[in-house]
């Protein structure tokens, strides 16, 4: 298994775990008697800030240690730059990535059209925005195992 | 997903040109081994501008190195 293999699944592991983590951590801290409007807006702003800023981090410093364990491992260095098709694949993935999340974004609304409670549409931007990095990283895994 | 229409020659080259790697080959045209091993396969189809680099780390024109379709003539 190539060095671009090995990095997708690593990728779709961490963002899993990552996700789950984050969403049960957060969960225990959801009030029980609910959110009042002003309160919602402010606690799923702040879960998608916080989620976005640890996502970045943890994916830094799982590729660090993922880079590390893989020289150390194989003893080969991992490639220092994109080639064209690193970069094609690269475009494929945004592309179904993206799209995962527009759908998410669309369903997002239209549960606000059928009078959906607030979290309702908080919740479907934040699954789809998860479910799309997957898809990336998923996208990424099948063009480097079975070709563009 | 289908193989690509467009094939090589640059396993048999490879070997034709003092047993080069896959890595060399890599280097000598600026692309990483990964995308020599999914050419050797099959599996993508280079740009122009690549193939070209390519037949020239071979010294032979393009048409030696690539051809489109079933290579029936091999």
């Amino acid at each position: 298994m190539t060095y671009q293999e090995k990095k997708s699944i690593v990728s779709i592991i961490s963002a899993i775990l990552i996700f789950v983590s984050f969403c049960a951590y957060k969960y225990v801290r959801y009030p029980e008697e609910g959110l009042e409007s002003t309160e919602a807006f402010h606690y799923w702003g702040s879960f998608v800030l916080v989620l976005t800023l640890v996502s970045i981090f943890a994916h830094i410093v799982i590729s660090i240690v993922f880079n590390i364990v893989f020289r150390i491992t194989t003893g080969e260095k991992e490639p220092a730059f994109a080639d064209e098709l690193d970069k094609h694949i690269e475009l494929k993935a945004n592309r179904n990535g993206f799209f995962v999340f527009i759908l998410g974004f669309l369903l997002a609304m239209g549960s606000l059209v059928i009078e959906q409670p607030v979290q309702v549409m908080f919740v479907t931007l934040i699954v789809s925005g998860f479910i799309s990095d997957v898809t990336g990283s998923v996208t990424k895994l099948y063009h480097y195992r079975r070709g563009v | 997903m289908g193989k690509n229409l467009v094939g090589n020659h640059i396993r048999k080259l490879r070997f034709n040109h003092d047993e080069m790697t896959q890595q060399q080959l890599a280097d000598k045209v600026g692309v990483t081994r990964q995308t020599i091993v999914a050419l050797e396969k099959g599996n993508y189809s280079p740009s122009l501008e690549l193939a070209f680099r390519i037949a020239h780390a071979f010294n032979m024109p393009l048409e030696e190195v690539f051809f489109y379709g079933d290579n029936t003539k091999e």
